[in-house]
C-alpha cells in the first residue's frame, strides 16, 4: 500500500531528495562556488520532471487515502510550475552571479518551493493543502530576503513573512471551522457535507476564511498589499519567480479547493470570487498608473491579471477552469519575457527599474523594443496578440455563466489598465530624449527568452503547442 | 460576349489606373479606350442579333445570407440591349474625345499626371453603369447604382484643387444619398414582402403586392404604391428630378466629357431605366405612376424655364438635360415605357453631341464658359458649329409634322407628348408642350449667342479660337449621325404598333377585334414573340392567322405615320404576363393606341411650340439683340427668380443645410467635444488619477496597515455573506 502511494508522489520525492542531498553536498564542498552548477542542474532536473509528468498517462491517481491527488489538472499545473521555475532559474543565473547573490541555497530553495507547489496543486485534504502551502511559503520568505545586506530586500522578506503568517492563520482558522462543521479534512468528505442540505453558517465562515488565505497567495484585492513591496524589494529574478510559478500554483490550488471541496455550493463562493476579481482588476489597473518603478508596476499588473484569471474560476464551470488555465499559461509566458527584459535593464552594470530610462529605447535597440512592444500589447490585451485571446477566453466563460456585469467591468478595467502598458511603449518610441541611457549589452539567455516570449505572443494565436488541449483535459478532470 | 462587355471596362480601369506607371500614360489611355470600343462593338452586335427572349447569364454567386440568395448574373433583354449600346457607344466616344479635351489641362501643373486617372475613372464609371443595366436582381443593381455614384463623385471633383468642384462633388453625393435611401427602403420593402430581390421573382409578384397592405411611417398603404414611390425616389435622385435636382447643374464643375457621359447620356437616365425595368410593378400602382407623371412634367417645365436665362453654356445644357429627363418620366409615368426608352436613346445621342460640342467650343475659347463672351464663332469652328446645329435640330424636334421624317428628338419627343395627351393629365400635356417651346428658345439662344452675331468678350481669346483636333471631331460626327437618324430608324420598334413593339421587347401580343375587346381575344393564341414576325405566323394555326399576317403587314406599313386608325380590322394588343419580355404593359393600358389615335392638333402642337420658340429666339438674338436686356429690366423679379433657379438652393440652404450644419456643429462641440471627450477626459484625468493617488496612499509601507486591510477585507466578506445571499 505504502509503495503504491510512494509511486504516485515519486516526482516530488525525487525533487526533495535532490534538494536535500545537494544542500548537504554543497555545505561540505565549495559552497557558493557550486551556485552556477546547481542552478543549471536544478533547472535541468525540473525540466526533466516536467517532461516526465507531462508524459504520464491521463488517469487520476489517489494516494494516502485521498490526501494526495495526481490527476490531469494537477499535472497541468505542475508542468507549468516546473517549467516556469526552470526558465526563471536559468534567466537569473547571470544576474545573480554578477551581483554576488548566487548563493548555493538559492536554486535549492526554489526547488523546495517547487515541491511545495506541486504538493499544493495535488492536495486532496486540508492538511496536505496546508503542508504544501507552508513549504512553498517558507522557501519564498527566505529567497525574498536573499540580499541580506540590503534593507529593502530584508524588509520585503519580513513583510512577506509577517503578512504570510497572518494569512496562514486565516487559512488555518477557516480550515478548522470547516473541519468542525463537516467532521473531516478530506475534500471528498467536505463536499458531501455541503451537498447534504444547505451549507451551515459555520461552513460558510470557514469557506470565507479559506478563500481569504488563498486570495493572499494569489494576491487578490484586498489581500494584495504585500505584493508591490515584496516585488520591489526582492532581487529582480526572485520577483520574476514570484510573478510566475507561485501564482500558477496558488490559482490551481484555489480552483481545486473550490471545486473539489465546495463544488456543490458554487453559488456561495461564486459571488465572493466575483468581488475579489472585480476589485483586483480595477485596483491593479488604477494603482499601476502611478508607478514609475517597473517592478512595482509589474506587481500591480500581476494583481490585475489574477483578477482576470479569477473570472474563469468565478464562472464555476469546466469552460471557466479551462479558460483560467489558458490564462495562467499565457500570463506566465508573457511575464517570463517581460522579466527577461527587466533583468536586462542596466546602466553601467547597475540594475535600473525606473521606466523613464526607457525613453527613446527603440532608437538604440529596435529589436528588443519591438519585442517589448509586442509583450506590452499582449499584456494589455490588444488583439491580435495572445494576451487578447486569454482575456477573450475568460470572458466567454463568464458570459456563458451569465456573469455579464463581471465581464463588462473587466472590459472597462482592461481599458484603464491598457494605459500604463502603452505608456511604456510610448516612452520607448516617442519619449523625449533622455540623458541616462540603458546599456545595450545583453546576455544571450535573456535575449532569447525575451524574443521567444514575444514570438509566442503572435505564433501562439495560430498554434498553441497542445496547451489548449491539455488545459481542456485538465479542466475536465477537475470539474465533473 | 455579355461578360466581356461588362468586364472589359473594369479591366481597362484597373490597367489604366494602376498600371500606367508600368506601361506609360499613352499606352494606358489607349488600353482603356480600346477595351471600351471592343465593348461598344460587341454591344451593337448584341443589339442587332438579339431576339427578344430574356436570357440570364450567371457570372458568380454574389450574396448568400439567410433566405437572401443572389447571383451575379447578367439579365439580357431588350432594355439591357438598349442601355448597352447607349452606354458603351457614348462612353467609347467620350474616351476618344478626352484625348483631345484633356490634353494640357490648365488645372494641373506641368508634368503632373492626371490623364490616366481620368481615363480610369471613366472606365470605372462605365463598368458600374453596365453592372447597373445588366443586373438581374436589385442588390446587384444597387451595387452599380452606388458605383456610378462614386464615379460621378470622383469625376465631378476631378479638379480637386478647385473648392467649388469639391463642393459640387459633395453636393452630388449627398443629394443622391437622399434618393438612394428611398431606393434602399424600396428594396427592403420588396424583400420583406416577396422574400426575394431577384427580378424574376419580383416581377411576378405585382398582382399579389397590389392586394397587400403595408404599414409604413404613419399609416397603412397599398404595398405596391409604397414600393413604387420609394423606388421612384431613388430614381429622382439619380435622374435629378424636381426636389432632388439641385446637384445636376453644379455637377458641371467636372470636365466636359464627364458632363456628356455621366450627366447627360447615361447615369442620369438610370432613374428612367429603373422605372421602365420595374414596369411589372409600376403597372399595378396607378397612384405612384400618376405621381411620376406629375413630377416629370413639373421638372420638364421648371428646368426649361431656368434654362431660358442661364448664360453658362454648360448650365444651359444641364437644365436642358433635367428637362428632357422630365419628359422621359412623363412617358414612363403614363405607361409608355417604350417611349421613355426611345427618348432615352435619342437623347443620349443628341445631348452627348451638344455637350461634346460645347466642350469643343470651350476648348476653342480657352475654357471660357460664359456665352456672353462668345459670338460669331461660326466661321472659326465650322465643324463644331455643324455638330451643335444637328444637336439643336434634334433636341428642339425639327421634322415634318404628321410624317415620320425628322430629327431624332422630333420623333421621340412627339411620341412622349402624344402619350402624355393620351394617358396623362392636361397638366402633363401642356407642361410638356410649353417646355418644348422653351426648349426651342434656349437651344436656339445658345446657338445664336455662340455662333452668330458679333464677337464679344476678350478679343485675344477670339483671335486664338481654333478648331478642335480630330479626336474630338470624330465623336461629334458619329453622334451627329445618331442625332439625325436614330429617331427615324427605330420609331416603329419603340412607338409603332403593338405587334412591332411587342416583338422588339419580346412581349407576347394577342390579336384583338376592331372594338378593342383585347382581353377577350384568345390569349392561348398569344405566345412569346421569340422570333421574327414570320416565325410568329408560321407557328400559328389556321387560315385566320394567315389572314392576320396580311393585316400585320399593313400595320407595318402604316406604323411610320403613327396613325392607329389605319391599323386594320384586327390589331394587336399586349398580352404578356408580368415578367415576360423586357417591359410589362397591362391589358388595360391602351396608351399606345390612344396616342396613335390622338387628334391632329395634338400631333402638331409640339411642332408649333418649337417654331414659336425658334422665332422668338431669332427675334431676340438676331433681329433685335437689345430686346432681352430690356425685357429683363421690365420683368426684373421674374428674371431674378429664373436666374436664381427658383431659389431652390437658397431655400435648401436655409431649411436643410444650415440647420444640419448647426446640428453637426452642436453635436461635435457639445456632444462629442464636451460630453464624450469631457467624460472620458474627466475619467482619465480626474477620476482615475484620484483613485491612483488613493491607492498609492493606502500602500503606506507599514505592515500594520497591510494587516489592517486584510482583516478589514475578511470582516467585510464575512458580514456580507452572513447578511446577504450566503446564509440561507
Amino acid at each position: 500500500m505504502i509503495q503504491a502511494d510512494l509511486t504516485v508522489i515519486l516526482p516530488e520525492i525525487v525533487l526533495s531528495i535532490y534538494a536535500m542531498a545537494a544542500l548537504i553536498g554543497a555545505v561540505y564542498t565549495r559552497k557558493d562556488g557550486l551556485g552556477p552548477l546547481l542552478v543549471w542542474s536544478t533547472a535541468g532536473l525540473m525540466a526533466v520532471l516536467a517532461i516526465w509528468i507531462a508524459s504520464q498517462p491521463n488517469v487520476t491517481q489517489v494516494a494516502f487515502n485521498g490526501m494526495f491527488i495526481n490527476d490531469g489538472f494537477a499535472r497541468f499545473a505542475k508542468v507549468a510550475v516546473l517549467l516556469s521555475a526552470a526558465v526563471i532559474l536559468v534567466m537569473s543565473q547571470d544576474y545573480m552571479s554578477r551581483r554576488g547573490l548566487l548563493r548555493f541555497e538559492y536554486p535549492l530553495l526554489i526547488a523546495l518551493a517547487a515541491v511545495g507547489m506541486m504538493m499544493m496543486v495535488s492536495a486532496g485534504d486540508l492538511m496536505s493543502l496546508y503542508m504544501g502551502l507552508e513549504l512553498q511559503s517558507l522557501a519564498l520568505y527566505v529567497v525574498a530576503a536573499l540580499r541580506r545586506d540590503s534593507a529593502k530586500s530584508t524588509e520585503a522578506g519580513l513583510k512577506y513573512f509577517v503578512l504570510g503568517a497572518l494569512s496562514s492563520g486565516l487559512l488555518l482558522y477557516g480550515a478548522s471551522l470547516v473541519y468542525g462543521f463537516s467532521g473531516t479534512t478530506l475534500f471528498t468528505g467536505i463536499i458531501q457535507t455541503a451537498t447534504h442540505g444547505e451549507m451551515s453558517l459555520g461552513m460558510l465562515f470557514g469557506l470565507i476564511f479559506l478563500i481569504s488565505g488563498l486570495a493572499f497567495k494569489v494576491s487578490a484585492v484586498p489581500f494584495h498589499m504585500w505584493t508591490p513591496d515584496v516585488y520591489e524589494g526582492s532581487p529582480t529574478p526572485i520577483t520574476a519567480f514570484f510573478a510566475t510559478a507561485p501564482k500558477v500554483a496558488a490559482m490551481a490550488l484555489f480552483a481545486r479547493v473550490m471545486h473539489d471541496a465546495f463544488g456543490a455550493a458554487v453559488s456561495d463562493w461564486q459571488q465572493v470570487i466575483v468581488l475579489l476579481s472585480v476589485l483586483s482588476m480595477f485596483l491593479g489597473g488604477i494603482a499601476a498608473i502611478g508607478q514609475r518603478n517597473i517592478k512595482r508596476l509589474m506587481a500591480f499588473s500581476s494583481i490585475a491579471h489574477m483578477g482576470y484569471g479569477l473570472i474563469g474560476l468565478a464562472a464555476g464551470t469546466e469552460m471557466g477552469i479551462k479558460a483560467m488555465l489558458m490564462y495562467l499559461a499565457i500570463y506566465v509566458t508573457m511575464n517570463v519575457g517581460t522579466f527577461a527584459f527587466i533583468l536586462m535593464m542596466e546602466r553601467d552594470g547597475q540594475p535600473v527599474t525606473d521606466i523613464d530610462a526607457l525613453r527613446q529605447y527603440s532608437r538604440r535597440e529596435p529589436a528588443k523594443a519591438l519585442a517589448v512592444m509586442i509583450l506590452m500589447f499582449s499584456l494589455a490585451g490588444v488583439p491580435p496578440m495572445l494576451g487578447f485571446f486569454a482575456k477573450f477566453g475568460v470572458w466567454q466563460a463568464g458570459i456563458s455563466a451569465d456573469l455579464f456585469g463581471l465581464v463588462v467591468a473587466s472590459a472597462i478595467a482592461s481599458v484603464i489598465g491598457a494605459f500604463y502598458y502603452l505608456r511604456i511603449v510610448f516612452y520607448m518610441y516617442f519619449g523625449a530624449e533622455n540623458e541616462d541611457q540603458l546599456d545595450t549589452n545583453s546576455s544571450p539567455v535573456l535575449w532569447g527568452a525575451l524574443m521567444a516570449s514575444a514570438a509566442l505572443m503572435i505564433v501562439g494565436v495560430f498554434y498553441q503547442f497542445g496547451v489548449e488541449g491539455a488545459a481542456a483535459a485538465a479542466a475536465a478532470t477537475l470539474v465533473n | 460576349m455579355e461578360t466581356t462587355i461588362l468586364f472589359a471596362p473594369l479591366v481597362g480601369a484597373i490597367l489604366c489606373g494602376f498600371g500606367w506607371k508600368f506601361i506609360g500614360e499613352k499606352a494606358a489611355m489607349w488600353t482603356a479606350t480600346g477595351l471600351l470600343f471592343l465593348a461598344c462593338i460587341l454591344s451593337w452586335i448584341i443589339f442587332f442579333t438579339f431576339d427578344g427572349v430574356t436570357q440570364q447569364i450567371p457570372v458568380m454567386r454574389f450574396i448568400e445570407s439567410g433566405s437572401l440568395s443572389t447571383e451575379w448574373a447578367i439579365r439580357l433583354d431588350r432594355l439591357t440591349a438598349i442601355m448597352l449600346i447607349v452606354v458603351t457607344t457614348v462612353s467609347a466616344l467620350v474616351h476618344l474625345y478626352s484625348f483631345g479635351y484633356m490634353d494640357h489641362d490648365p488645372a494641373f501643373r506641368e508634368g503632373e499626371s492626371y490623364k490616366p486617372r481620368f481615363f480610369a475613372y471613366l472606365s470605372f464609371f462605365t463598368f458600374s453603369m453596365l453592372a447597373l443595366v445588366t443586373s438581374d436582381n436589385l442588390v446587384q443593381m444597387f451595387f452599380g447604382w452606388e458605383g456610378v455614384g462614386v464615379a460621378s463623385y470622383l469625376l465631378i471633383g476631378f479638379y480637386y484643387r478647385k473648392p467649388s468642384a469639391n463642393a459640387a462633388a459633395i453636393k452630388a453625393f449627398v443629394v443622391n444619398r437622399v434618393g438612394d435611401f428611398g431606393f434602399a427602403l424600396g428594396i427592403f420593402a420588396l424583400f420583406f414582402l416577396v422574400d426575394s430581390i431577384n427580378f424574376s421573382d419580383v416581377f411576378v409578384s405585382g398582382p399579389k403586392l397590389a392586394e397587400t397592405q403595408l404599414s409604413f411611417l404613419w399609416g397603412e398603404w397599398s404595398a405596391i404604391e409604397v414600393i413604387c414611390v420609394l423606388l421612384f425616389i431613388g430614381a429622382m435622385g439619380k435622374s435629378a428630378q424636381l426636389i432632388l435636382h439641385t446637384w445636376l447643374p453644379d455637377a458641371m464643375e467636372g470636365p466636359t466629357p464627364v458632363s456628356a457621359l455621366i450627366h447627360a447620356a447615361t447615369m442620369v437616365t438610370a432613374g428612367v431605366f429603373l422605372v421602365c425595368r420595374m414596369s411589372p410593378l409600376m403597372e399595378f400602382a396607378p397612384n405612384a405612376t400618376a405621381f411620376i407623371t406629375f413630377l416629370g412634367a413639373a421638372t420638364a417645365f421648371f428646368a426649361a424655364t431656368i434654362g431660358l436665362v442661364q448664360t453658362d453654356i454648360k448650365r444651359v445644357i444641364a437644365y436642358s438635360t433635367c428637362s428632357q429627363l422630365g419628359y422621359m418620366f412623363v412617358a414612363a409615368g403614363v405607361g409608355m415605357y417604350s417611349a421613355a426608352m426611345f427618348h432615352l436613346l435619342t437623347h443620349a445621342f443628341f445631348k452627348a453631341l451638344l455637350f461634346l460640342g460645347a466642350g469643343s467650343v470651350i476648348h476653342a475659347m480657352h475654357h471660357e464658359q460664359d456665352m456672353m463672351n462668345y459670338g460669331g464663332l461660326r466661321k472659326k469652328i465650322p465643324y463644331t458649329y455643324w455638330g451643335m446645329m444637328f444637336g439643336t435640330l434634334a433636341i428642339t424636334g425639327v421634322g415634318i409634322p404628321l410624317t415620320g421624317i425628322g430629327f431624332a428628338g422630333f420623333l421621340s419627343k412627339d411620341a412622349i407628348i402624344e402619350s402624355a395627351w393620351a394617358g396623362g393629365t392636361g397638366f402633363a400635356f401642356w407642361s410638356l408642350v410649353i417646355a418644348a417651346a422653351f426648349t426651342a428658345f434656349y437651344s436656339w439662344r445658345l446657338i445664336f449667342l455662340t455662333f452668330f452675331g458679333e464677337a464679344r468678350g476678350n478679343k485675344h481669346t477670339h483671335d486664338h479660337a481654333h478648331e478642335s483636333p480630330m479626336t474630338m471631331l470624330v465623336p461629334l460626327g458619329v453622334l451627329s449621325l445618331g442625332a439625325i437618324f436614330a429617331g427615324m430608324l427605330w420609331y416603329g420598334a419603340f412607338f409603332g404598333h403593338a405587334d412591332k413593339v411587342g416583338k422588339f421587347y419580346g412581349i407576347p401580343v394577342a390579336e384583338a377585334s376592331e372594338h378593342g375587346e383585347g382581353h377577350d381575344a384568345d390569349t392561348h393564341a398569344a405566345h412569346v414573340a421569340d422570333g421574327t414576325a414570320e416565325e410568329h405566323h408560321d407557328t400559328a394555326e389556321g387560315d385566320a392567322h394567315a389572314e392576320d399576317a396580311t393585316h400585320a403587314d399593313d400595320a407595318h406599313g402604316d406604323s411610320k405615320t403613327g396613325d392607329a386608325a389605319h391599323g386594320g380590322d384586327h390589331h394587336y394588343v399586349f398580352a404578356g404576363e408580368p415578367g415576360q419580355g423586357a417591359i410589362y404593359i397591362a391589358p388595360d393600358n391602351h396608351v399606345l393606341d390612344d396616342a396613335h389615335a390622338s387628334p391632329k392638333w395634338v400631333k402638331v402642337s409640339p411642332f408649333v411650340a418649337m417654331a414659336l420658340g425658334f422665332l422668338l429666339a431669332y427675334l431676340f438674338y438676331i433681329v433685335n439683340p437689345s430686346l432681352p436686356g430690356r425685357l429683363a429690366e421690365n420683368q426684373r423679379p421674374l428674371y431674378l427668380f429664373l436666374l436664381n433657379k427658383w431659389y431652390f438652393d437658397e431655400i435648401y440652404d436655409a431649411i436643410f443645410v444650415r440647420p444640419t450644419l448647426a446640428l453637426g456643429r452642436f453635436l461635435w462641440r457639445r456632444g462629442d467635444g464636451n460630453t464624450i471627450d469631457g467624460f472620458l477626459n474627466g475619467v482619465a484625468m480626474g477620476v482615475v488619477p484620484f483613485f491612483t493617488r488613493l491607492a498609492g496612499k493606502a500602500q503606506s509601507g507599514y505592515i500594520f496597515t497591510y494587516a489592517f486591510y486584510m482583516v478589514l477585507g475578511i470582516a467585510a466578506l464575512v458580514t456580507w455573506m452572513s447578511i446577504g445571499g450566503g446564509a440561507h
